[in-house]
């Protein structure tokens, strides 16, 4: 068997067992799955920059937020429909991190960070700016009525289940496709030694660019999703907390593997919700696992996978 | 002018918290992502110590503005030996780190000290007026108008700042341990080659830096609350004067820092806060972009 095959085979093995788990599941986890699956599209978009090409972005807030937004505003103010106001989240996702992009690649390791967590706060500072229609902090619903496009209905939680299913697969099927085209080899090119890769004639500026904006673009898709899905959007998603996040479910669940993202984003959230039963300082569990990760397993489960057991995982 | 002394109150706390990140960013190129959060917890410390100490309240403070900084700066040194160390300084690596870091010592602050937000009695606090002069009925006439007082603890606040300042800079020009740390930065490697405990160093630098943040937090907790939130906004800003002064330069920080403090009253006048606060992040990221080595930096890094 070639390893293109056994790793199609994988994912696709994942999606059935994610599909089958719908019939099986009881309600509040079958919620919870759904969540996950959202919040796993945005780290598989923040993992094609932070895992394939080697930049790590502290402001990846900002493209789930712009999704979030470009879907939810254009609903609530200007009475679209989901589809093309989830359309509006992706074009406005693509256009700010393409702008992002081009300013920020100008610079290189800490200040790239830095940067994009400048940026980021900007954006999150815009939202509260204009609390008249983003409603701040607080954040708005969106009515079930508003949300209901050809006969769907989101906030059916089988339906939903489905819907964060179908973006979820096909985000993970794309990006498998990407990294195993020539385009993805070069980004793996400049992550592991980006002065090569310029000498063997790549244009590293417009890799990096691109990089940029597919893992904007895929970010704000579940943005946008999310706030199809669950109806809701608030400043809170512009934070610094969730540019961390990504980070967090990325290194996690290995940085650089497809599946890494999915496990990382599963584990932290089950990790969250049981330790948030007992107190309301949760985030000091996310902030040890990030000092342990950074200590102890620095390629996460998936890199440990990978060194173990299977070589070939893409 | 209140506006400018406001400006000057809060540039001299922040002069402090950013030469602490400056100075180890400049020795041991770490990005401290946590230095707000040590800010945070002295802050935190000098409630807890003035509260513990009865009797008069200057003793209480006094004691705060020592043993706080003192813990801080053991915390952090701590940090360094357990967790820094051992990664090797890497920048990225180093920065995670550091964000973990922020995440446990808020936290662990929210559990034990709570998510209020708690005074610290100032030492002193006479308010003094300024003189006005304006032209009445009978001539020109002297006036002390409540809007233009200030207290004499906000005063003390900028005499302990500069103080403190010149301190450090003694400190690195003036003495073996400044020597020793400037040579560090200079190239670590050939300092260990020449005996200096360059670890040690670090261990010291790191501590340093928390704990001048921690002094800032001290200084001016009896203006503002103590709050385990606090180190968001001085994180921010140290960053933003760190960068604009010129990453590692100590004199390019404190004029950093002054402009920043100053300019951050006086725009608040005019623009509302949120704003202010949206032009200053996008400035300094641009500056970053087009001039990474800051407005008064002369290296090319």
């Amino acid at each position: 068997m070639t390893e293109t095959a056994k790793a199609v085979i994988l994912h696709l093995g994942l999606i059935a067992v994610l599909f089958a788990l719908q019939f099986v599941l009881p309600a509040y986890h079958h919620g919870n799955m759904a969540r996950v699956m959202v919040l796993a599209t945005y780290a598989m978009g923040y993992n094609l920059l932070f895992g394939y090409t080697g930049l790590l972005s502290l402001g990846h807030a900002m493209f789930f937020a712009a999704g979030m937004y470009g879907m939810a505003l254009t609903v609530r103010h200007l009475g679209w429909t989901p589809p093309p106001a989830l359309l509006a989240g992706l074009l406005s996702g693509a256009v700010l991190s393409a702008l992002v992009g081009a300013l920020a690649l100008r610079t290189v390791g800490v200040a790239f960070m830095i940067v994009t967590l400048m940026f980021s706060q900007a954006a999150y500072l815009t939202i509260l700016y204009f609390t008249t229609w983003t409603r701040g902090e607080e954040g708005f619903v969106l009515q079930q009525v508003q949300r209901v496009f050809w006969g769907i209905d989101p906030s059916d939680p089988t339906t939903r289940y489905f819907l964060a299913l179908l973006v979820f697969a096909t985000c993970l099927m794309l990006s498998l496709w990407l990294v195993r085209s020539g385009f993805g080899k070069v980004l793996i090119a400049i992550r592991e030694n980006e002065d090569r890769a310029q000498m063997l004639g790549y244009d590293i500026f417009a890799h990096k660019l691109g990089a940029v904006v597919i893992s904007g673009t895929m970010s704000a898709t579940a943005g946008a999703v999310y706030a199809l899905l669950f109806g809701y959007a608030g400043a809170s998603f512009a934070g610094v907390q969730y540019s961390i996040l990504p980070l967090l479910w990325v290194l996690l669940g290995g940085a650089g593997t497809l599946i890494g993202p999915f496990i990382g984003a599963l584990f932290t959230f089950y990790l969250i919700d049981i330790t948030s039963g007992y107190t309301s300082a949760y985030m000091a569990v996310v902030g040890a696992v990030l000092i342990a990760l950074t200590l102890f397993a620095r390629q996460g489960i998936g890199g440990e996978i990978r060194a173990r057991v299977w070589r070939g995982l893409p | 002018m209140l506006a400018s002394l406001e400006g000057a109150v809060t540039a001299a706390v922040l002069a402090l918290t950013a030469v602490g990140l400056s100075l180890v960013f400049g020795i041991m190129r770490v990005v401290n992502v946590a230095h707000g959060e040590f800010f945070m917890l002295g802050a935190v410390l000098a409630w807890w110590v003035s509260s513990w100490f009865g009797g008069h309240v200057a003793i209480g403070f006094v004691a705060a503005l020592v043993i706080a900084p003192m813990l801080v700066g053991a915390v952090a040194a701590l940090a360094d030996v357990t967790i820094l160390k051992r990664i090797d300084y890497d920048p990225e690596r180093t920065i995670v780190v550091t964000i973990g870091l922020l995440y446990v010592i808020q936290q662990v602050v929210l559990m034990t000290y709570g998510p209020e937000a708690r005074p610290v009695e100032p030492p002193f606090n006479t308010r003094l007026a300024l003189p006005w002069f304006e032209w009445g009925e009978n001539g020109l006439q002297l006036y002390w108008p409540w809007g233009l007082s200030t207290t004499s603890y906000k005063l003390f606040v900028i005499a302990a700042a500069a103080v403190v300042l010149e301190a450090v800079w003694l400190l690195m020009r003036h003495t073996k341990m400044g020597l020793v740390m400037r040579a560090t930065q200079l190239d670590g490697e050939m300092a260990q080659v020449f005996g200096i405990p360059v670890e040690r160093v670090y261990a010291f630098t790191f501590g340093l830096g928390a704990g001048l943040a921690a002094l800032g937090a001290v200084l001016i907790v009896p203006i503002q609350q103590a709050h385990y939130l606090m180190g968001g906004d001085p994180l921010l800003l140290s960053f933003i004067v760190v960068i604009i002064g010129g990453l590692g330069s100590l004199p390019g920080t404190v004029v950093a820092a002054l402009l920043i403090g100053m300019s951050d009253g006086i725009i608040s006048v005019f623009f509302s806060p949120t704003l202010a606060k949206i032009l200053a992040t996008l400035l300094v990221a641009l500056v970053l972009v087009f001039r990474p080595q800051g407005l008064f930096g002369t290296r090319t890094a």
